[in-house]
């Protein structure tokens, strides 16, 4: 057994280093801490924080990947591989493969098929699952089953839920005296975010607890569970969402500043460049990009080690791609902003002291646009996880092995024309990828609020 | 007035707060028709609200809690919306301090005058035009039927106020509320508005609520007086009582302090610190594909100034007269096509001879020495600091980068809280932000920006324009002191006549790129010269006109 770092894996965690950085530098400064604590004031912030946090969570375990070596047994075989940390908590769903499609909670197939009985004759019918509910005795019901094992999660939850209570507590409790009395805050919307704690995690734990006798959110046409695609499409997703902006950022920053600071014949250049770039057909560069990516992948396949590093080099060139493509609408903004404040007299005060340009962009500019990077970043964010989606429906998003939202919708496409339909794939991915979204969407609105200096206040 | 005296307006004890902290307090006046009466009042006075209290535009935060407002009778609390709209601009017209932003850029000025007269008396066509066009004439706008066309951008300010006006009252309102209708207006544009508000009164019999900070103003116009303070008005009376007697402390404070000073400064012939000979700034206007310059902008045109050690300077002219372009020349914030701007610096070791160094002709890494020399202190206090920067981080900012003091973090310190007393403000003020500062206390902390390098020389742009006239006061006595202490000399900009007694030795007056006369400020404002320079002072408030026999 030895720890895989795919290039994504890197990323992701670096870029959790960056975010805590970021975190730690808020907390220094005392303006930004309160612009922070106003941000999670409101309920609605506060909840999608939580379910962000949640995904983020997902996509870090999904984010180490180990090598489970073959040993000489027999039985361990099967396991070997390249598996995440979340691929192992989930093992039992990877084996449990059905024969074919199954609805949630079924315990049988989804569509008939010709059976031979001991007879030899031969029928319709359809056939029992291999494993999803066939713990059941004949003639039990499926839903006091399930209510049944409702109580073990309930317990679970309010286990941790007491747990996380008493650890708050007592560290409010060391704030609050420490605290002066007089100086009455705001207080945050505690009670929220413990509600959406407490649903989120039930939900998950009542998931997994069930998975173990049922698939709950069915299986597809190869007999695969369909909770564990969704579970698995975050990382794919959250990673677009995240490490694209990453790409997208620092060519925003440098080319929009320079631009707008630095004006003449550097603003015409860059100015040229966002126009053309923006003038072709964002799809079309893209599937130019990936169709060139496949056919080098294809030709020199030496270059892997497995399927999962060449799946996760076409999803780390993806997410170049998707930010050469996406930097322009930040630059333009930061560009005309960096144009307003350079005309603003402090500027005019530093380069009265002789500030030369790059201390007096570090000094004056950067940190009077950080606002617009943050705004721009959480609106994004929701945006990059949409063009995944329809980008791999297109079939030039990522490779068809790797989990994800676009390529559960894109297989359903046949699935919806079948009589009876086949609802359950499309179904979750688009509850997953929906709150994923209206949640980030939610964030990004109240930061916008909150940032924005044209904010009345 | 030759109308029967009647109340047109009648406040009664209005009160408005914001989640219960009160923001007007108990107010009463009445204004007969017929009547000029002002409202004066520092910003922040609450002297706005109340005028918006009239229209019923409150913001929805505020609420009146207290109080009755009425208008030739009806109590205007108790209509309900609809009525209110149409006593909106039929009754009470309103005309605000910046005319651009209450101009629709895109809407002709004509039809914007029309629409006023077709919603409220429903006149339309050319009946409407011909409507138009005689109010044009009545505020005096020249050629009126061929701007009844044109577009907002097309008219200066002037003429963009005179718009305002006839809109106001293209509908024969009996109240005109004038919120700070000149405070952005140049001073010759402003009397003409004075005047041409003082006539529209006595031809209409129309009564006019005049919000204003500004004395002279109040001297020129009203009937009446009421001072603003804080929410509640400290002093009511008529004009010539008001300005003879006045009652309450803090208008007789304000009355000081808007009064210019009777006494001149003495010329003292000490050497010149800078040289200004014939500087011209062009700035290049560009045009098409290839960015072709196809002609100049000449905002500084041959200028030659001197600037004495230890004394001030003040320059004067309306905008865009190119008197901040020059400043900005000084400090080569903009390049100087031609002339020279030589400073005389001590030669090394204190030694006598001195050295001239013209400023124009070096590069940026040779200027870096003198940048210590000459600093410069801004218009708008609130963006002079940068709002994310502490203090103390932006008064560090020109020692580090001019190696000025020692560069021990804790020396600086020590200097930074010795600066910020001498500025008049706390030593722990320096660990707070901008925002935390209001504007007279903000232009203390860019005084003591500038101080921290220890100038020569100090270009003030307009360091007073955006305050109060009590803080203008102030922070005029500061400059005042410092310049005494450190023997140091100021460039003062500024278009503000009744300041420059209390402030400058020596005065320049700017029209169009050009110094028109110079000289001595008793020299200048007593006997003017230049037809140019008469025109400015007789412009000016009589207030200011009564301290120059």
């Amino acid at each position: 057994m030895s720890f895989v770092w795919l290039w994504t894996d890197l990323m992701v965690w670096s870029l959790l280093f960056v975010i805590l950085a970021g975190i730690r530098s808020i907390k220094h400064s005392e303006q930004a801490r309160k612009q922070w604590r106003s941000i999670f004031e409101s309920p609605i912030a506060m909840a999608s924080a939580v379910i962000l946090t949640f995904y983020f969570v997902f996509a870090l375990l999904g984010s180490v990947h180990i090598q489970l070596a073959s040993s000489g047994d027999n039985s361990l075989d099967k396991r070997h591989g390249v598996y995440s940390v979340l691929d192992l908590s989930l093992m039992h769903l990877i084996e449990q493969t059905e024969r074919t499609y199954s609805a949630p909670f079924a315990t049988h197939e989804y569509s008939t098929s010709l059976n031979f009985d001991e007879n030899g004759q031969v029928s319709q019918s359809y056939l029992a699952l291999k494993y999803g509910g066939q713990h059941l005795t004949k003639g039990a019901s499926i839903w006091l089953d399930v209510l049944k094992k409702t109580g073990l999660p309930l317990l679970l939850t309010f286990g941790i839920m007491a747990l996380l209570l008493l650890i708050h507590g007592l560290f409010r409790f060391r704030t609050a005296a420490l605290r002066d009395i007089n100086n009455k805050t705001k207080t945050l919307p505690w009670k929220t975010a413990y509600i959406s704690v407490f649903s989120l995690l039930f939900l998950f734990i009542w998931f997994y607890h069930l998975s173990h006798f049922y698939h709950v959110l069915g299986t597809d046409k190869v007999g695969q569970d369909v909770l564990l695609q969704s579970i698995k499409s975050i990382r794919t997703g959250v990673l677009i969402g995240l490490l694209t902006t990453l790409v997208m950022l620092p060519l925003a920053l440098i080319l929009g500043i320079s631009a707008g600071y630095f004006k003449g014949w550097v603003d015409d250049v860059i100015q040229y460049i966002y126009t053309t770039l923006n003038s072709i057909p964002g799809v079309l560069l893209i599937a130019a990009a990936v169709l060139v990516m496949q056919v080098i992948i294809t030709n020199n396949s030496d270059w892997f080690g497995s399927t999962e590093e060449r799946a996760d080099l076409r999803l780390l060139f993806l997410i170049f791609i998707l930010g050469l493509t996406s930097w322009t609408g930040l630059c333009r903004l930061l560009r005309a902003e960096t144009l307003k404040i350079s005309q603003v007299e402090y500027v005019s005060a530093a380069k009265a002291f002789g500030l030369g340009p790059f201390k007096i962009i570090k000094n004056h500019i950067l940190p009077n646009l950080m606002h617009l990077v943050l705004i721009a970043l959480v609106l994004d964010f929701s945006g990059l996880v949409l063009a995944e989606a329809v980008l791999s429906y297109v079939g030039v998003g990522v490779d068809p092995t790797t989990a994800s939202w676009g390529n559960m919708i894109n297989q359903a496409r046949l699935e919806m024309a079948r009589e009876p339909m086949v609802w359950w794939s499309l179904f979750s991915a688009f509850v997953f990828m929906f709150t994923l979204v209206l949640s980030a969407n939610l964030f990004s609105d109240r930061v916008q609020t909150v940032l924005d200096p044209r904010r009345v206040h | 007035m030759a109308q029967a005296l009647s109340t047109v307006l009648n406040i009664k004890n209005l009160s408005i707060s914001v989640n219960d902290s009160p923001l007007i307090k108990d107010v009463s006046f009445s204004i007969e028709s017929g009547e000029i009466f002002a409202l004066v009042g520092e910003s922040g006075s609450g002297k706005s609200l109340t005028s918006l209290a009239i229209m019923r535009l409150l913001p929805e935060a505020l609420q009146v809690t207290a109080g009755q407002i009425s208008l030739n009778q009806t109590d205007l609390f108790t209509l309900p919306e609809y009525q209110m709209q149409k006593i909106r601009g039929k009754q009470v017209a309103m005309i605000f301090q910046e005319p651009m932003t209450s101009l629709n850029p895109v809407m002709k000025v004509g039809e914007q005058v029309a629409e006023v007269l077709r919603v409220h008396l429903k006149i339309r066509g050319k009946l409407a035009r011909q409507k138009v066009v005689s109010l044009f004439e009545e505020v005096g706008l020249p050629q009126a039927n061929d701007r009844y066309d044109w577009f907002p951008h097309q008219l200066s300010g002037g003429q963009m106020q005179r718009v305002m006006i006839a809109m106001a009252l293209a509908c024969e309102p009996d109240l005109l509320i004038a919120d700070e209708p000149t405070t952005a207006l140049d001073v010759t544009i402003q009397a003409q508005v004075l005047e041409l508000l003082k006539t529209i009164r006595d031809r209409r019999g129309l009564s006019i609520l005049f919000i204003t900070h500004d004395m002279g103003v109040v001297n020129e116009m009203a009937d009446r007086v009421a001072v603003m303070k804080q929410g509640e008005i400290v002093e009511q009376a008529d004009k010539e009582h008001f300005f003879s007697h006045p009652q309450h402390p803090y208008t007789q404070q304000l009355l000081a302090d808007a009064i210019p000073k009777q006494s001149f400064k003495p010329i003292i012939d000490t050497k010149s610190l800078l040289q200004i000979n014939d500087l011209k700034v062009h700035f290049p206007v560009k045009k098409g594909l290839f960015q072709r310059t196809v002609g100049y902008v000449k905002a500084v045109n041959g200028v030659t100034l001197t600037i004495k050690k230890g004394q001030t300077l003040a320059l004067v002219g309306e905008s865009g007269s190119g008197k901040s372009t020059i400043g900005q020349a000084i400090l080569k914030l903009v390049n100087s096509t031609s002339g020279s701007v030589n400073f005389s610096s001590p030669g090394e070791g204190g030694s006598n001879i001195e050295s001239i160094v013209d400023f124009t002709a070096l590069t940026e890494k040779q200027m870096k020495p003198f940048r210590k020399k000459v600093q410069v202190i801004f218009q708008d206090p609130f963006s002079a600091l940068n709002p994310r920067m502490t203090i103390s981080e932006i008064i560090r900012e020109g020692m580090n980068s001019l190696q000025v003091g020692s560069p021990n973090k804790k020396d600086q310190d020590a200097r930074i809280e010795e600066l910020l007393e001498q500025v008049g403000l706390l030593a722990e003020h320096k660990y707070r932000f901008p925002h935390e500062f209001s504007g007279g206390q903000r232009q203390r902390i860019g005084i003591a920006r500038a101080l921290a390098v220890e100038p020569e020389l100090i270009i003030c742009d307009e360091p007073t324009s955006a305050l109060d006239v009590t803080v203008r006061a102030q922070v005029l006595n500061l400059l005042e002191e410092l310049q005494q202490k450190y023997q140091l000399s100021f460039l003062f900009i500024t278009h503000d006549l009744s300041i420059i007694p209390a402030i400058a030795h020596e005065v320049a007056v700017m029209k169009e790129g050009r110094i028109v006369e110079q000289g001595s400020v008793e020299q200048v404002m007593r006997f003017p010269k230049h037809e140019y320079t008469q025109a400015l002072l007789n412009s000016a408030p009589k207030l200011l006109r009564q301290t120059m026999p």
